[in-house]
């Protein structure tokens, strides 16, 4: 997917502006949230699986090439194939590449944030395949030509009215001519429709939350049946997932699913748990005749062992956006990219580049709420806080910003100067403040009192003022 | 030697006052409601001259270099002391929380920011954890709420202490606000870099401040106190807002944050 993450100021400043947006937002964030802390607070052992969760995801990682070569072992002798691929160029030629052989036409897809990372949809559509999501939000958004905006919740954004227009503009031609207004009904249409998409697709693609490294098997989490419907019916079947997913048994992952679904939508699990190991074998009743995995890379490796390793541990639960102050003001999009909120504002500039993202990190208050709800214990604020130092030592900073810091720095760093110029500078502020308690509007604070008044200082510093009183006494 | 009480504090301990810049530059009230405080609850009280900031602006931006410089001016100035206190959880998080990963190939500061960090309290949290202040002589006859800022409530733990000790105060009730953990959209040079989000951000606290029914907002950090009052200043709101240390103190004679004289 391109990315757009440049354009953060922009594209936030537009979010800001729309009150669709605010609405949509403002009926999610309550429920993820209130959800999240219910299903939290009803396991006593939360934190213990939390730490749990932590070391098997390190000992992974700190493991992971023993991990992937085991898990691809696995999958072969259950006669699948896997295919390694550093790039998304490399992933999409090999997606393209088992659609052909196939002989495909129309390819049903499974949420996966790995594939937007690819930009598969616009590849397969290129190549002459119809690719057609069939995750209900995933589903919508492709038909409105947007992005997802969260990375589990990809239409978050969109209004109950939004989603009754799109689909009479869309689904006219299937003969569905009535406006839908209610849930269920908006639902049942969706379903309609995608029944037979289902039925006449060639080849499924799923993303996969886990892979398991004993048994081969992919694992997706889903709760609108969609995936197992996307993975069994056609013949062929490609899972698509990052280098990071493994996991080295099922053991483990069953460990992490406690974590993954409670952190997510506060379910105790998903609706669907799904492992798919392989091809249909003789005695299967249904199943793909073929069963690929894509592993893809694009930088992962690159982030083992360095100070970002630890946001390899993240198993995309979306607890740090739903529960991001600034995230819920801008929504999914301003960000960009494909990952919104805290994570993705570590992973954006590591996968495409800090030059091109810079604001991502820096849009945040570190006001550490990501971190505090991460299943994973990921130190989003801290990462935040190293990408901001890679920015400043290659001088990314506006030169606004740099030296308004730099002449900031020179009088703190000298005690003395420091006190004498701030005597004089809230001497004189106090002064001209002292009638209205405060400002309304001051030269070169336009940022602090576009919106908000600035309080006046009481115009005597504390310094100044103690050592008075010291030798008053 | 000072001997320990129950809290295993010192009895009469030698604290550092951190006086923080904003208070030094905005708010000096608030360095006298700390040392009012302080001073009541036994503490012998010194305020060194050498100091600034604690260098956050600098290390949340990025600049190591000059965070480490103005750590080391901080850690000089304050390490004689048995205890560093200062009335802002922000500030006080960083020394405590980061100033010790800062020298990761000086062994020798690190160590000595270590030391430092192990001292240092937030001004409510000290009272109350440190030195196990039970009462205080104040009374405000106003129905209040409060806003728990973020590095102290997640660096440092505050959200219990400052509400037993405003619990004390005569005539106070305290109405909790909805969503009162949510940052206020302050962030230190956040609210000028991305002064939309901020607003928003602000503009949502002032919701929860006003739907609260409070007529006064107390807080624990002046950064995000002067984003909230300047923020309801703005909106006509006639919440008046203090930090927590004045009316703990009795400090309250002069004007609330924003308010003219």
């Amino acid at each position: 997917m391109q990315s757009r993450a440049h354009e953060f100021k922009q594209r936030s400043a537009t979010a800001l502006l729309d009150p669709e947006l605010k609405r949509a937002m403002g009926k999610a964030k309550g429920g993820f949230q209130q959800k999240r802390r219910n299903a939290v607070d009803a396991l006593p052992e939360f934190e213990a699986l939390r730490q749990a969760a932590r070391e098997i995801k390190e000992h992974t990682l700190h493991n992971l090439d023993f991990y992937l070569e085991r898990y691809e072992r696995a999958v072969q002798s259950a006669g699948g194939q896997v295919h390694w691929a550093s790039t998304t160029q490399e992933a999409r030629e090999i997606i393209l590449e088992i659609c052909r052989n196939a002989g495909a036409k129309r390819v049903t897809k499974g949420k996966s944030m790995v594939g937007e990372e690819m930009g598969i949809n616009e590849a397969l559509e290129q190549a002459g395949f119809e690719p057609v999501e069939t995750d209900l939000g995933e589903y919508i958004i492709q038909l409105a030509k947007e992005p997802p905006s969260h990375i589990i919740a990809p239409a978050v954004h969109k209004t109950k009215d939004q989603i009754t227009d799109l689909f009479h503009a869309h689904h006219q031609k299937y003969g569905l001519t009535d406006r839908v207004t209610e849930v269920p009904a908006i639902v049942n249409e969706a379903r309609t429709v995608l029944r037979e998409k289902f039925l006449s697709a060639e080849v499924g693609i799923t993303g996969a939350n886990f892979l398991i490294a004993e048994t081969g098997s992919s694992i997706i989490v889903t709760n609108e049946g969609n995936g197992d419907l996307t993975n069994t019916l056609p013949r062929v079947h490609i899972v698509t997932a990052g280098i990071e997913k493994v996991v080295p048994t099922l053991e483990d992952v069953s460990t992490i699913l406690r974590l993954l679904a409670r952190s997510a939508t506060g379910q105790e699990m998903s609706v669907y748990t799904t492992l798919s190991t392989g091809p249909k074998r003789k005695e299967d009743l249904d199943g793909p005749g073929e069963y690929h995995v894509v592993l893809l890379d694009n930088g992962r490796s690159q982030m083992l062992g360095n100070e970002f390793h630890e946001m390899l541990r993240c198993i995309r639960c979306g607890a740090c956006m739903n529960h991001c102050p600034v995230y819920q003001s801008v929504g999914g999009h301003a960000y960009g990219w494909v990952y919104p909120g805290p994570m993705g504002s570590v992973l954006t500039p590591l996968m495409v580049g800090l030059d091109k993202s810079f604001d991502l990190p820096n849009a945040c208050t570190l006001n550490g709420r990501c971190k505090e709800v991460c299943p994973m214990s990921i130190p989003l604020p801290d990462m935040l806080r190293k990408l901001r130092q890679r920015g400043h030592e290659q001088r990314l900073t506006p030169f606004r910003a740099r030296a308004a810091l730099g002449l900031w720095a020179y009088f703190a760093k000298r005690p003395r100067l420091y006190q004498l110029a701030t005597r004089l500078g809230m001497a004189v502020l106090g002064s001209l403040g002292k009638r209205r308690g405060r400002f309304r509007r001051l030269p070169f604070a336009g940022g602090w009192t576009d919106a908000r008044d600035l309080p006046a200082p009481q115009g005597v510093t504390f310094q100044t003022a103690f050592r008075k009183r010291g030798s008053q006494k | 030697m000072p001997s320990s009480n129950e809290n295993g504090a010192l009895t009469r301990p030698h604290v550092g006052l951190f006086v923080t810049c904003l208070v030094d530059l905005f708010r000096p009230n608030v360095g006298f409601a700390a040392v009012k405080l302080l001073e009541d609850a036994g503490c012998t009280l010194s305020v060194p001259e050498m100091q600034t900031c604690c260098g956050q602006p600098a290390y949340n931006s990025g600049d190591a270099t000059n965070a480490r410089d103005i750590a080391r001016q901080v850690i000089a100035a304050f390490e004689e002391f048995d205890y560093v206190v200062g009335p802002s959880g922000s500030c006080m998080g960083m020394i405590r929380a980061h100033y010790p990963e800062m020298f990761p190939t000086d062994a020798l500061w690190r160590g000595r920011a270590a030391r430092l960090a192990e001292k240092s309290y937030e001004l409510l949290s000290f009272l109350r954890d440190v030195l196990g202040v039970e009462c205080v002589h104040a009374r405000y006859e106003e129905t209040v709420t409060y806003h728990d800022s973020c590095s102290g409530l997640r660096e440092m733990g505050i959200k219990a202490q400052p509400r037993a000790l405003l619990g004390q105060v005569n005539g106070l009730t305290l109405n909790e606000m909805n969503e009162s953990e949510v940052c206020c959209g302050f962030g230190g040079t956040f609210c000028v870099k991305y002064p939309k989000i901020s607003e928003r951000m602000v503009a949502d606290k002032v919701q929860s401040i006003t739907e609260s029914d409070a007529t006064t907002l107390l807080g624990g950090d002046l950064g995000c106190l002067l984003n909230m009052a300047g923020r309801l200043k703005r909106e006509k709101s006639r919440v008046k807002v203090y930090h927590a240390a004045e009316v703990l103190a009795g400090l309250t004679d002069l004007p609330p944050i924003g308010d003219p004289k």
